[in-house]
């Protein structure tokens, strides 16, 4: 069968030839002008809830360096659970820079690939996190168990869904949180916070593997009483679903969730992005960007952002990961590592 | 093309006894052995052995003890029986129903005959994920499915039945296209001689068309089941995921790269690739001793 397309194709290949050598020529001395104006992609390897955000800061970038420079630049972004967005980056995917949902990853990567320095933290203000968040609780309208609290959540009858804390950051993030409030509740203590966190956890029905997996199994699929998640995918949530459906619970105290950003120095380096790299960066810090940031339910760091969003984001006592947990390498080993808290929580 | 088999089955076997006897290194009458024969193996040794050697290897950069210690924990225990024991159901209960199935779309003729004979093919053609959240989507407690289910008290959804649920979808082309050609092939002189000998129709199934088509469904089960076994995408959106409860082995591995645990998983990768060839070595063995039997039997 293969003897009409045999000879056509030949003929396709041929005269694709000819149009090659014959354009190449042209092209060449335009290109050579061109070069330093040549347009640029950038890829930024984030955590799951972040889509709508960097959406909104890729297009502002890219406006912004064209209008700076003339040249343009497409940042394209790639979504997934934190550690595996870093195990992704580990394992060689390009990530010109990473914006993770903890430091604990992108500690790994310097640690474990040696793509950046390990003092990455402290190249950028505000150790490298242009904005923060919290953990809070999303409640069908109403809030009908009235959950208000952390221990609210250990009523009977009451279900919980929060992502997989071995695979998803906000999920860390959310755990860590729900220890703390029991250890800082009056009377708290390591004993405490560890049965508050095993009962918790009796409570959830299903663990996915990101944080929008678990918005999406309690908001469409109508699994458990209240989600515990980011503040900003609960303010997502509510706008996606309706106000009407859900209602964002702010605990009395949370965690200060301090999302990092960083350059992923080897692979800037070898597809010469640095500059441009280092500018979206910086680009985050500026008062465009913080604005987008509060806009997108993220807590910004510039004050005047800051200000003009204030009422989406009561003021609540937040541990931090430093003080409380000690940082995240100690975090993750004790919580979170093969055999930890959170492995224990589920042996038998 | 050269020998007419008197029967598909009997294609296998003569070349295998061949292959025992050692008479592989005789010329073959078709030209061009050496070069097929060098492409296959560069083939499978590039898509196949090297990939599993790799896997083979990995585990032990962690030592015996944490080989061990990986595969004898509970969590990773649990998993196993979870993932092996679901695809194993799942694979026999197609069993059934793609037998019924394929003999519905081989020996009826009925308007949309062709249709429900594309639409077999969708398991295969579904992205598995799309597969997975359009279950997820009809058997959770707010689905269709999920409510009927959950006015007899059944979850589906997140839950090891949710599991089962996905891994019989996807295995069912498996059984129903394995059996179909045989169905086909089938000559029905047989049957009618069975029954002019006065066989029942019941007879007729089990005495002479099942024995004929035990083969076929043997290693269409067994498809099924590898194929489940090693399920992520559709599994994963219906699972639940809880540890020790819903939790499939290659969730697992994937939790144990995330945790940079690399032996670890591949640990677990190995226990599945070996148990996974017991099992299929089982099957084959079975489907020998089957495809023996129904030889002599069906047609004489």
């Amino acid at each position: 069968m293969p003897r009409t397309p045999g000879s056509a194709s030949r003929r396709g290949v041929l005269s694709a030839l000819a149009g090659v050598a014959m354009a190449a020529p042209l092209l060449s001395p335009r290109q050579v002008r061109a070069q330093a104006l040549k347009p640029v992609q950038l890829l930024n390897v984030s955590y799951d809830p972040t889509r709508e955000l960097y959406k909104d800061i890729d297009a502002a970038y890219s406006a912004y360096w064209k209008q700076r420079t003339g040249q343009s630049v497409t940042v394209l972004q790639s979504h997934g659970g934190s550690g595996a967005q870093a195990r992704a980056v580990i394992d060689g995917l390009a990530a010109d820079v990473v914006t993770l949902a903890l430091a604990y990853d992108i500690d790994s990567i310097a640690r474990r690939a040696h793509l950046l320095p390990e003092t990455w933290q402290s190249r950028l203000p505000e150790n490298s996190t242009p904005y923060t968040s919290t953990i809070v609780f999303l409640v069908h309208r109403g809030n009908p168990w009235k959950i208000r609290d952390w221990s609210d959540i250990l009523k009977p009858g009451i279900t919980a869904v929060v992502p997989n804390p071995k695979t998803s950051g906000g999920a860390r993030w959310a755990y860590l949180a729900a220890w703390a409030s029991a250890l800082k509740a009056p009377g708290g203590n390591e004993a405490r916070a560890r049965a508050y966190v095993t009962e918790f956890y009796k409570r959830v029905p299903v663990l996915d593997a990101g944080a929008r997996g678990s918005t999406v199994t309690f908001a469409q699929r109508g699994v458990g009483d209240v989600l515990v998640c980011w503040e900003n995918e609960a303010h997502l949530a509510q706008a996606e679903f309706g106000a009407d459906k859900f209602e964002i619970v702010v605990p009395p105290i949370s965690i200060l969730a301090e999302p990092p950003v960083a350059l992923v120095d080897k692979v800037a380096d070898r597809k010469r992005t640095r500059t441009i790299a280092q500018g979206y960066l910086n680009f985050l810090y500026s008062p465009l960007a913080q604005d987008l940031i509060g806009k997108n339910f993220y807590r910004p760091r510039n004050p005047e952002a800051a200000a003009k969003y204030a009422a989406r984001f009561p003021k609540i006592p937040m541990v931090t990961i430093a003080d409380t947990f000690g940082g995240w390498t100690k975090a993750q080993a004790t919580h979170f590592a093969d055999g930890g808290v959170f492995d224990q929580i589920h042996k038998g | 093309m050269t020998a007419g088999y008197a029967h598909p089955l009997e294609r296998p076997l003569p070349r295998r006894n061949a292959l025992l006897r050692g008479r592989w290194r005789e010329r073959s009458v078709l030209p061009g052995f050496p070069l097929a024969l060098g492409i296959t193996l560069a083939w499978l040794g590039a898509i196949v052995v090297i990939p599993l050697t790799a896997l083979a290897l990995r585990p032990w950069d962690a030592g015996l003890g944490g080989v061990w210690a990986t595969l004898t924990s509970p969590r990773v225990l649990a998993s196993l029986r979870l993932s092996f024991g679901l695809s194993a159901l799942a694979a026999l209960l197609n069993l059934p129903l793609g037998l019924t199935v394929a003999w519905t779309l081989e020996r009826y003729a009925f308007p949309g005959r062709r249709l429900l004979d594309a639409l077999v093919d969708l398991p295969f053609a579904l992205p598995t994920a799309v597969a997975g959240i359009a279950l997820t989507a009809l058997s959770a407690p707010n689905g269709p499915l999920g409510q009927l289910a959950a006015r007899v008290g059944l979850k589906i959804a997140y839950t090891p039945l949710g599991i089962f649920v996905a891994l019989v979808f996807i295995g069912l082309p498996f059984v129903v296209r394995q059996a179909q050609p045989v169905l086909a092939e089938f000559d029905r002189e047989v049957e009618e001689a069975a029954s002019t000998l006065g066989a029942t129709s019941a007879q007729r199934f089990w005495q002479v068309m099942l024995p004929a088509l035990a083969p076929a469904l043997t290693s269409g089960a067994s498809l099924a089941f590898a194929r489940a076994v090693g399920e992520y995408g559709s599994v994963i959106f219906i699972a639940g995921n809880m540890p020790m409860q819903s939790e499939i082995a290659p969730l697992l591995i994937v939790t144990k790269l995330e945790e940079f645990d690399y032996a670890g998983a591949a640990a677990i990768g190995l226990a599945m690739v070996v148990i996974s060839l017991a099992a299929l070595a089982v099957v084959n063995a079975l489907q020998a001793v089957l495809a023996a039997r129904s030889r002599p039997g069906a047609t004489t």
